[in-house]
Protein backbone atom coordinates (compact mmCIF):
# COMPACT_ATOMS: atom_id res chain seq x y z
CA UNK A 1 0.00 0.00 0.00
CA UNK A 2 1.44 3.32 -0.87
CA UNK A 3 2.54 5.37 2.00
CA UNK A 4 1.18 9.15 3.02
CA UNK A 5 3.74 11.89 3.38
CA UNK A 6 3.05 13.83 6.23
CA UNK A 7 4.62 17.47 7.83
CA UNK A 8 3.63 17.99 11.59
CA UNK A 9 5.71 19.60 14.52
CA UNK A 10 6.58 17.05 17.30
CA UNK A 11 7.80 18.71 20.50
CA UNK A 12 8.54 22.10 18.94
CA UNK A 13 10.38 20.65 16.00
CA UNK A 14 8.66 20.13 12.23
CA UNK A 15 8.85 16.67 11.47
CA UNK A 16 8.05 14.40 8.40
CA UNK A 17 7.23 11.27 8.29
CA UNK A 18 5.56 8.48 5.63
CA UNK A 19 3.01 5.87 7.36
CA UNK A 20 0.27 4.03 6.22
CA UNK A 21 -3.14 4.72 6.49
CA UNK A 22 -3.84 2.12 9.01
CA UNK A 23 -1.06 2.99 11.04
CA UNK A 24 -2.08 5.03 14.76
CA UNK A 25 -0.18 7.72 15.59
CA UNK A 26 1.24 5.82 18.15
CA UNK A 27 2.73 3.35 16.17
CA UNK A 28 4.27 6.35 13.87
CA UNK A 29 5.79 7.70 16.96
CA UNK A 30 7.44 4.27 18.62
CA UNK A 31 8.59 2.63 15.16
CA UNK A 32 8.29 5.45 12.41
CA UNK A 33 9.91 8.23 14.85
CA UNK A 34 11.58 6.18 17.19
CA UNK A 35 10.05 7.92 20.04
CA UNK A 36 8.92 5.29 22.14
CA UNK A 37 8.22 7.02 25.42
CA UNK A 38 4.64 6.81 24.74
CA UNK A 39 3.35 2.98 25.55
CA UNK A 40 1.17 0.50 23.92
CA UNK A 41 -1.27 -0.66 26.98
CA UNK A 42 -4.94 -1.52 25.46
CA UNK A 43 -4.58 0.06 22.03
CA UNK A 44 -8.17 1.09 22.07
CA UNK A 45 -8.31 3.91 24.22
CA UNK A 46 -9.19 2.89 27.32
CA UNK A 47 -6.20 2.75 29.50
CA UNK A 48 -4.04 6.37 28.52
CA UNK A 49 -0.71 4.89 28.14
CA UNK A 50 -0.35 6.37 24.96
CA UNK A 51 -1.40 9.82 25.54
CA UNK A 52 0.31 12.27 23.88
CA UNK A 53 -1.10 16.06 23.51
CA UNK A 54 -2.73 16.87 20.29
CA UNK A 55 -2.98 21.08 18.96
CA UNK A 56 -2.74 21.09 23.34
CA UNK A 57 -5.20 19.02 23.48
CA UNK A 58 -4.67 15.87 25.33
CA UNK A 59 -6.04 12.42 23.21
CA UNK A 60 -5.40 8.77 22.77
CA UNK A 61 -2.78 8.61 20.25
CA UNK A 62 -3.67 4.82 19.44
CA UNK A 63 -7.21 6.49 18.39
CA UNK A 64 -5.68 9.08 15.76
CA UNK A 65 -4.32 8.07 12.46
CA UNK A 66 -1.32 8.87 11.71
CA UNK A 67 -2.15 10.60 8.57
CA UNK A 68 -4.79 12.92 10.51
CA UNK A 69 -1.64 14.68 12.38
CA UNK A 70 -0.52 16.80 9.12
CA UNK A 71 0.33 20.40 9.97
CA UNK A 72 -0.92 19.53 13.78
CA UNK A 73 1.37 20.53 16.88
CA UNK A 74 1.73 16.74 18.92
CA UNK A 75 3.52 17.31 22.48
CA UNK A 76 4.84 13.56 23.69
CA UNK A 77 6.33 13.24 27.18
CA UNK A 78 9.80 13.63 25.35
CA UNK A 79 9.42 17.08 25.46
CA UNK A 80 8.06 18.02 28.97
CA UNK A 81 11.69 17.70 30.20
CA UNK A 82 13.77 20.39 29.34
CA UNK A 83 17.40 20.59 29.41
CA UNK A 84 17.66 22.31 32.66
CA UNK A 85 15.43 19.96 34.28
CA UNK A 86 13.26 17.86 34.73
CA UNK A 87 9.10 19.00 34.60
CA UNK A 88 7.76 19.96 38.37
CA UNK A 89 5.66 16.45 37.69
CA UNK A 90 8.33 14.58 36.45
CA UNK A 91 10.25 15.51 39.98
CA UNK A 92 6.70 15.00 42.23
CA UNK A 93 6.28 11.39 40.82
CA UNK A 94 9.90 10.70 41.55
CA UNK A 95 9.95 12.19 45.11
CA UNK A 96 6.86 10.82 46.02
CA UNK A 97 7.54 7.42 44.37
CA UNK A 98 4.31 7.67 41.91
CA UNK A 99 5.57 4.97 39.84
CA UNK A 100 6.19 1.20 39.96
CA UNK A 101 6.29 -0.48 37.09
CA UNK A 102 6.51 2.50 35.79
CA UNK A 103 4.90 1.35 32.09
CA UNK A 104 1.76 3.77 32.80
CA UNK A 105 3.63 6.81 34.17
CA UNK A 106 4.23 8.54 30.50
CA UNK A 107 0.61 8.49 30.01
CA UNK A 108 0.13 9.97 33.44
CA UNK A 109 2.34 12.54 33.39
CA UNK A 110 1.05 13.87 29.90
CA UNK A 111 -2.29 14.04 30.95
CA UNK A 112 -1.66 15.65 34.37
CA UNK A 113 0.29 18.29 32.40
CA UNK A 114 -2.96 18.72 30.70
CA UNK A 115 -4.83 19.48 33.70
CA UNK A 116 -2.07 21.67 35.16
CA UNK A 117 -2.39 23.58 32.04
CA UNK A 118 -5.89 24.11 32.07
CA UNK A 119 -6.10 24.27 35.81
CA UNK A 120 -3.28 25.21 38.06
CA UNK A 121 -4.54 24.60 41.00
CA UNK A 122 -6.84 21.27 41.01
CA UNK A 123 -8.96 19.85 43.82
CA UNK A 124 -8.29 15.82 44.88
CA UNK A 125 -11.64 15.58 43.12
CA UNK A 126 -10.50 17.21 39.84
CA UNK A 127 -7.25 15.39 39.33
CA UNK A 128 -9.40 11.76 39.82
CA UNK A 129 -11.88 12.81 37.48
CA UNK A 130 -9.04 14.38 35.03
CA UNK A 131 -6.90 11.02 34.93
CA UNK A 132 -10.24 8.59 35.00
CA UNK A 133 -8.99 7.97 31.91
CA UNK A 134 -6.07 6.46 32.79
CA UNK A 135 -5.03 2.95 34.21
CA UNK A 136 -2.48 2.03 36.77
CA UNK A 137 -2.16 -1.82 37.02
CA UNK A 138 0.40 -2.10 39.81
CA UNK A 139 -2.85 0.51 40.96
CA UNK A 140 -0.40 2.81 42.55
CA UNK A 141 -3.27 5.74 42.60
CA UNK A 142 -2.94 7.39 45.56
CA UNK A 143 0.61 7.90 45.20
CA UNK A 144 0.06 9.63 41.83
CA UNK A 145 -2.44 11.79 42.38
CA UNK A 146 -0.43 12.76 45.49
CA UNK A 147 2.36 13.59 43.35
CA UNK A 148 -0.60 15.80 41.05
CA UNK A 149 -1.23 17.66 43.82
CA UNK A 150 2.18 18.19 45.15
CA UNK A 151 3.31 19.24 41.73
CA UNK A 152 0.93 22.12 41.46
CA UNK A 153 1.73 23.56 44.65
CA UNK A 154 5.37 24.43 43.58
CA UNK B 1 -6.60 -3.41 10.84
CA UNK B 2 -6.90 -3.58 7.05
CA UNK B 3 -5.55 -1.05 4.93
CA UNK B 4 -8.07 1.30 3.78
CA UNK B 5 -7.94 4.81 1.47
CA UNK B 6 -8.56 7.91 2.63
CA UNK B 7 -10.45 11.02 1.47
CA UNK B 8 -10.39 14.50 3.43
CA UNK B 9 -13.03 16.79 1.74
CA UNK B 10 -13.70 20.37 3.34
CA UNK B 11 -17.35 20.67 2.89
CA UNK B 12 -20.17 18.49 4.42
CA UNK B 13 -21.82 18.73 0.34
CA UNK B 14 -18.45 16.95 -0.48
CA UNK B 15 -18.01 14.52 2.16
CA UNK B 16 -21.54 13.34 1.47
CA UNK B 17 -20.73 12.95 -2.25
CA UNK B 18 -17.51 10.15 -1.07
CA UNK B 19 -20.53 8.09 0.45
CA UNK B 20 -22.25 5.00 -1.28
CA UNK B 21 -25.91 3.96 -1.01
CA UNK B 22 -24.77 1.35 0.98
CA UNK B 23 -22.97 0.15 4.67
CA UNK B 24 -19.91 -0.85 5.35
CA UNK B 25 -17.34 -0.36 2.38
CA UNK B 26 -16.70 3.46 2.60
CA UNK B 27 -17.04 4.60 6.88
CA UNK B 28 -17.22 8.46 7.90
CA UNK B 29 -14.67 9.48 10.31
CA UNK B 30 -15.22 12.43 12.97
CA UNK B 31 -13.37 11.73 16.33
CA UNK B 32 -12.06 8.45 15.32
CA UNK B 33 -12.81 6.43 19.17
CA UNK B 34 -15.36 4.26 17.64
CA UNK B 35 -14.28 3.30 14.39
CA UNK B 36 -10.73 2.99 14.59
CA UNK B 37 -11.54 0.87 17.76
CA UNK B 38 -13.96 -1.51 15.46
CA UNK B 39 -11.72 -1.58 12.72
CA UNK B 40 -9.30 -2.90 14.84
CA UNK B 41 -11.42 -5.62 15.99
CA UNK B 42 -12.28 -6.21 12.71
CA UNK B 43 -15.65 -5.64 12.98
CA UNK B 44 -15.66 -2.54 10.32
CA UNK B 45 -13.42 -3.42 7.42
CA UNK B 46 -14.18 -0.67 5.53
CA UNK B 47 -12.32 -0.12 2.00
CA UNK B 48 -12.96 3.51 2.31
CA UNK B 49 -12.48 6.38 4.78
CA UNK B 50 -14.20 9.88 4.97
CA UNK B 51 -12.26 12.11 7.36
CA UNK B 52 -14.42 14.63 8.44
CA UNK B 53 -11.07 16.63 10.42
CA UNK B 54 -10.62 18.59 7.40
CA UNK B 55 -14.28 20.10 7.51
CA UNK B 56 -14.05 23.32 9.70
CA UNK B 57 -18.28 24.28 9.03
CA UNK B 58 -19.14 21.28 11.88
CA UNK B 59 -17.43 22.56 14.64
CA UNK B 60 -19.34 25.44 16.25
CA UNK B 61 -21.61 25.95 18.85
CA UNK B 62 -24.01 28.85 18.68
CA UNK B 63 -26.04 30.13 21.48
CA UNK B 64 -29.17 32.14 19.50
CA UNK B 65 -32.17 34.08 20.63
CA UNK B 66 -34.75 31.30 19.13
CA UNK B 67 -32.17 27.85 19.61
CA UNK B 68 -29.10 26.98 20.33
CA UNK B 69 -26.55 25.44 17.24
CA UNK B 70 -24.52 22.69 17.98
CA UNK B 71 -22.13 21.43 14.90
CA UNK B 72 -21.75 17.86 14.66
CA UNK B 73 -17.91 18.05 15.11
CA UNK B 74 -18.19 19.81 18.05
CA UNK B 75 -16.32 18.15 20.71
CA UNK B 76 -17.82 16.34 23.48
CA UNK B 77 -15.82 18.57 26.09
CA UNK B 78 -16.42 21.67 24.12
CA UNK B 79 -20.23 21.01 25.00
CA UNK B 80 -19.53 19.62 28.48
CA UNK B 81 -17.26 22.95 29.45
CA UNK B 82 -19.98 25.39 27.42
CA UNK B 83 -20.77 28.12 29.88
CA UNK B 84 -23.86 29.03 28.77
CA UNK B 85 -25.03 25.26 27.47
CA UNK B 86 -24.27 24.23 31.22
CA UNK B 87 -26.67 26.71 32.31
CA UNK B 88 -29.94 26.17 30.18
CA UNK B 89 -29.06 22.78 29.52
CA UNK B 90 -27.28 21.06 32.09
CA UNK B 91 -28.76 17.27 30.90
CA UNK B 92 -26.59 17.28 27.96
CA UNK B 93 -23.69 18.97 29.48
CA UNK B 94 -23.78 17.12 32.72
CA UNK B 95 -24.27 14.23 30.03
CA UNK B 96 -21.51 14.81 27.90
CA UNK B 97 -18.93 15.54 30.85
CA UNK B 98 -19.74 11.59 31.82
CA UNK B 99 -18.57 10.23 28.91
CA UNK B 100 -15.19 8.46 29.02
CA UNK B 101 -12.22 10.15 30.17
CA UNK B 102 -11.09 13.77 28.86
CA UNK B 103 -8.76 11.76 26.39
CA UNK B 104 -11.56 10.44 24.72
CA UNK B 105 -14.59 13.92 25.36
CA UNK B 106 -11.46 15.46 23.45
CA UNK B 107 -11.50 13.52 20.18
CA UNK B 108 -15.20 12.21 20.33
CA UNK B 109 -18.29 14.21 18.84
CA UNK B 110 -21.50 15.03 18.77
CA UNK B 111 -22.47 13.59 15.71
CA UNK B 112 -19.75 10.46 16.16
CA UNK B 113 -22.05 10.30 19.42
CA UNK B 114 -25.01 10.06 18.02
CA UNK B 115 -24.03 7.58 15.10
CA UNK B 116 -21.97 5.53 16.78
CA UNK B 117 -22.33 1.41 17.15
CA UNK B 118 -24.02 -0.04 20.02
CA UNK B 119 -21.51 -2.01 22.82
CA UNK B 120 -23.18 -5.19 22.81
CA UNK B 121 -20.00 -7.87 23.25
CA UNK B 122 -20.93 -10.05 20.20
CA UNK B 123 -21.42 -7.53 18.04
CA UNK B 124 -17.73 -6.24 19.19
CA UNK B 125 -16.29 -9.95 19.15
CA UNK B 126 -14.53 -10.45 15.78
CA UNK B 127 -15.75 -14.24 15.62
CA UNK B 128 -19.09 -13.61 16.47
CA UNK B 129 -21.35 -13.87 13.31
CA UNK B 130 -24.70 -12.21 15.30
CA UNK B 131 -27.40 -10.74 13.64
CA UNK B 132 -26.27 -7.37 13.02
CA UNK B 133 -23.06 -8.79 11.08
CA UNK B 134 -24.51 -11.34 8.82
CA UNK B 135 -25.15 -14.02 11.23
CA UNK B 136 -28.90 -15.58 11.67
CA UNK B 137 -29.67 -14.91 15.56
CA UNK B 138 -28.92 -12.78 18.57
CA UNK B 139 -26.53 -14.39 20.90
CA UNK B 140 -27.39 -12.02 23.72
CA UNK B 141 -31.23 -13.01 24.11
CA UNK B 142 -30.05 -16.35 25.86
CA UNK B 143 -26.62 -15.78 26.53
CA UNK B 144 -25.01 -13.04 28.26
CA UNK B 145 -26.87 -10.16 28.95
CA UNK B 146 -26.15 -8.25 31.67
CA UNK B 147 -25.89 -4.85 29.99
CA UNK B 148 -28.56 -5.41 27.71
CA UNK B 149 -32.18 -3.87 26.92
CA UNK B 150 -35.32 -4.69 29.41
CA UNK B 151 -37.48 -2.66 27.02
CA UNK B 152 -36.18 -4.89 23.91
CA UNK B 153 -40.03 -4.08 22.61
CA UNK B 154 -40.32 -8.11 20.71
CA UNK B 155 -36.93 -6.76 18.35
CA UNK B 156 -34.88 -9.56 17.60
CA UNK B 157 -31.42 -7.68 18.62
CA UNK B 158 -31.52 -7.04 22.15
CA UNK B 159 -28.59 -4.13 22.41
CA UNK B 160 -28.78 -0.83 24.32
CA UNK B 161 -28.42 2.38 22.13
CA UNK B 162 -24.77 3.52 23.72
CA UNK B 163 -25.34 7.39 23.20
CA UNK B 164 -26.60 9.28 26.89
CA UNK B 165 -26.35 12.83 24.81
CA UNK B 166 -29.48 11.34 22.84
CA UNK B 167 -32.07 10.84 25.92
CA UNK B 168 -31.10 14.10 27.20
CA UNK B 169 -31.40 15.87 23.67
CA UNK B 170 -34.71 14.17 22.78
CA UNK B 171 -35.67 15.16 26.61
CA UNK B 172 -34.88 18.82 25.30
CA UNK B 173 -36.69 18.54 21.87
CA UNK B 174 -33.90 19.14 20.14
CA UNK B 175 -33.59 17.80 16.23
CA UNK B 176 -31.03 16.78 13.98
CA UNK B 177 -30.09 18.62 10.21
CA UNK B 178 -29.03 15.81 7.78
CA UNK B 179 -26.57 16.16 4.95
CA UNK B 180 -28.16 14.08 1.96
CA UNK B 181 -26.80 13.89 -1.39
CA UNK B 182 -30.03 15.95 -2.58
CA UNK B 183 -29.39 18.38 0.34
CA UNK B 184 -30.82 18.95 4.14
CA UNK B 185 -33.54 17.57 5.79
CA UNK B 186 -34.59 17.77 9.72
CA UNK B 187 -35.27 14.89 11.77
CA UNK B 188 -35.98 15.00 15.48
CA UNK B 189 -34.22 12.94 17.60
CA UNK B 190 -37.50 11.12 18.79
CA UNK B 191 -37.87 9.87 15.55
CA UNK B 192 -33.86 9.57 14.61
CA UNK B 193 -33.56 6.38 16.31
CA UNK B 194 -34.17 2.96 15.25
CA UNK B 195 -33.80 -1.08 16.77
CA UNK B 196 -31.16 -2.64 13.61
CA UNK B 197 -32.24 -5.98 12.85
CA UNK B 198 -29.83 -7.01 9.91
CA UNK B 199 -25.90 -5.82 8.88
CA UNK B 200 -27.64 -3.35 6.47
CA UNK B 201 -29.21 -1.19 9.42
CA UNK B 202 -27.28 1.23 11.91
CA UNK B 203 -28.69 2.32 15.26
CA UNK B 204 -30.54 5.40 13.47
CA UNK B 205 -32.50 5.77 10.36
CA UNK B 206 -29.70 7.59 8.46
CA UNK B 207 -28.85 6.15 4.58
CA UNK B 208 -25.59 5.29 4.27
CA UNK B 209 -24.62 8.42 2.31
CA UNK B 210 -26.14 11.00 4.88
CA UNK B 211 -24.35 12.44 7.78
CA UNK B 212 -25.57 15.04 10.56
CA UNK B 213 -24.26 18.11 9.92
CA UNK B 214 -25.67 19.56 13.13
CA UNK B 215 -28.16 19.42 16.12
CA UNK B 216 -30.87 22.00 17.42
CA UNK B 217 -32.25 22.59 20.12
CA UNK B 218 -35.14 25.11 21.52
CA UNK B 219 -34.38 27.75 23.76
CA UNK B 220 -36.35 27.38 26.99
CA UNK B 221 -36.95 27.92 30.24
CA UNK B 222 -37.47 23.80 30.69
CA UNK B 223 -36.31 22.64 34.03
CA UNK B 224 -33.62 19.82 33.07
CA UNK B 225 -31.21 16.98 34.13
CA UNK B 226 -29.66 13.76 33.57
CA UNK B 227 -28.90 11.14 36.20
CA UNK B 228 -27.16 8.19 35.30
CA UNK B 229 -27.20 4.71 37.48
CA UNK B 230 -22.91 3.23 37.05
CA UNK B 231 -20.89 1.55 38.95
CA UNK B 232 -17.88 3.39 38.52
CA UNK B 233 -18.23 7.51 38.98
CA UNK B 234 -15.93 7.76 35.82
CA UNK B 235 -14.83 5.95 32.57
CA UNK B 236 -17.71 3.88 32.65
CA UNK B 237 -20.62 3.01 30.83
CA UNK B 238 -24.33 3.56 32.99
CA UNK B 239 -25.90 0.83 33.86
CA UNK B 240 -29.01 3.03 33.38
CA UNK B 241 -29.54 6.62 32.31
CA UNK B 242 -32.97 8.76 32.82
CA UNK B 243 -33.06 12.20 31.40
CA UNK B 244 -35.96 14.63 32.22
CA UNK B 245 -37.33 17.90 31.04
CA UNK B 246 -40.47 19.94 32.26
CA UNK B 247 -41.89 23.21 32.64
CA UNK B 248 -42.85 24.83 36.02
CA UNK B 249 -45.90 26.00 36.85
CA UNK B 250 -48.22 26.64 39.24
CA UNK B 251 -49.83 23.51 39.50
CA UNK B 252 -46.91 21.41 39.57
CA UNK B 253 -45.11 20.00 36.47
CA UNK B 254 -46.07 20.99 33.53
CA UNK B 255 -45.68 18.92 29.80
CA UNK B 256 -42.83 16.67 30.92
CA UNK B 257 -40.40 14.49 28.94
CA UNK B 258 -38.55 11.48 30.60
CA UNK B 259 -36.30 9.25 28.28
CA UNK B 260 -34.17 6.44 29.47
CA UNK B 261 -31.11 5.59 27.88
CA UNK B 262 -29.53 1.75 27.89
CA UNK B 263 -32.45 -0.25 28.93
CA UNK B 264 -34.05 -0.14 25.02
CA UNK B 265 -32.45 -0.77 21.51
CA UNK B 266 -33.37 3.07 21.07
CA UNK B 267 -33.62 5.71 23.83
CA UNK B 268 -36.70 4.94 25.79
CA UNK B 269 -39.22 7.54 26.06
CA UNK B 270 -41.48 6.46 29.06
CA UNK B 271 -44.30 8.03 28.69
CA UNK B 272 -46.72 6.82 31.77
CA UNK B 273 -43.50 8.40 34.26
CA UNK B 274 -44.31 11.34 32.29
CA UNK B 275 -48.38 11.04 33.17
CA UNK B 276 -47.65 10.12 36.36
CA UNK B 277 -45.60 13.70 37.35
CA UNK B 278 -47.87 16.23 35.19
CA UNK B 279 -49.41 18.54 37.56
CA UNK B 280 -47.63 17.17 40.44
CA UNK B 281 -45.03 18.87 43.01
CA UNK B 282 -42.04 17.32 42.37
CA UNK B 283 -41.06 15.42 45.97
CA UNK B 284 -39.55 12.12 47.15
CA UNK B 285 -42.89 10.65 47.24
CA UNK B 286 -43.98 11.93 43.54
CA UNK B 287 -40.80 11.46 42.17
CA UNK B 288 -40.62 8.18 42.80
CA UNK B 289 -44.00 7.55 41.85
CA UNK B 290 -42.63 8.03 38.53
CA UNK B 291 -40.21 6.18 38.28
CA UNK B 292 -41.75 2.57 39.60
CA UNK B 293 -44.75 4.10 36.33
CA UNK B 294 -41.41 4.08 34.46
CA UNK B 295 -40.13 0.79 34.98
CA UNK B 296 -43.64 -0.83 34.84
CA UNK B 297 -43.49 -2.38 31.13
CA UNK B 298 -39.98 -3.68 31.55
CA UNK B 299 -39.74 -7.32 30.38
CA UNK B 300 -35.68 -7.98 31.79
CA UNK B 301 -33.81 -11.44 30.45
CA UNK B 302 -32.25 -13.70 32.21
CA UNK B 303 -29.38 -11.45 33.88
CA UNK B 304 -30.16 -8.10 33.97
CA UNK B 305 -33.65 -7.90 36.36
CA UNK B 306 -31.82 -5.53 38.28
CA UNK B 307 -32.35 -2.62 35.93
CA UNK B 308 -35.75 -2.32 36.27
CA UNK B 309 -35.29 -0.84 39.79
CA UNK B 310 -32.41 1.21 38.33
CA UNK B 311 -34.78 2.83 36.35
CA UNK B 312 -37.33 3.68 39.56
CA UNK B 313 -34.00 5.42 41.23
CA UNK B 314 -32.49 6.85 37.67
CA UNK B 315 -36.17 8.43 36.69
CA UNK B 316 -36.70 9.68 40.80
CA UNK B 317 -33.29 11.26 41.15
CA UNK B 318 -33.40 13.05 37.58
CA UNK B 319 -36.62 14.74 38.39
CA UNK B 320 -35.20 15.72 42.06
CA UNK B 321 -32.09 17.15 40.59
CA UNK B 322 -34.25 19.28 37.64
CA UNK B 323 -36.24 20.62 40.25
CA UNK B 324 -33.54 21.84 42.29
CA UNK B 325 -33.90 20.20 45.54
CA UNK B 326 -31.51 18.84 47.82
CA UNK B 327 -30.00 15.45 46.27
CA UNK B 328 -31.31 13.47 49.12
CA UNK B 329 -28.72 10.65 48.08
CA UNK B 330 -25.38 12.23 48.43
CA UNK B 331 -23.91 12.56 52.07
Amino acid sequence: MKKIHVTTTINGKETEFLCELRQSLLEVLRDVLMLTGAKEGCNNGNCGACNVLLDGRLVNSCLVMGAEVQACNVQTIEGIATPQGLHPLQQAFLEGAALQCGICTPGFIVAAKALLDQNPKPTEHQVRHFLAGNLCRCTGYDKIVRAVLQAATS
Amino acid sequence: MKNFTYFRPTTPEQAVALLENRWGNTELLAGGTDLHDLQKEYVAQPARVVSLSGVNALAGIRVEEKSVRIGAGAKLADIANHAELKRLFPSLTDAADQIGGPQIRNMGTLGGNLCQRNRCWYFRDEHTNCLLKTGQRCFALDGENKYHAIFSQGHRCVIVNPSTLAPALIALGASAVVQGPNGRRTIELGRFFRAPGANNEREHVLEANDMVVEVTIPRSNLANASYEVRHKQAYDWPLVQAAVSFERGDGGVRNPRVVLGHVAPTPHVAEAAARSITGQAVSEATAGAAGRAAAQDAKPLSQNGYKVKLVEVAVKRALIIAAGQKRYWEV
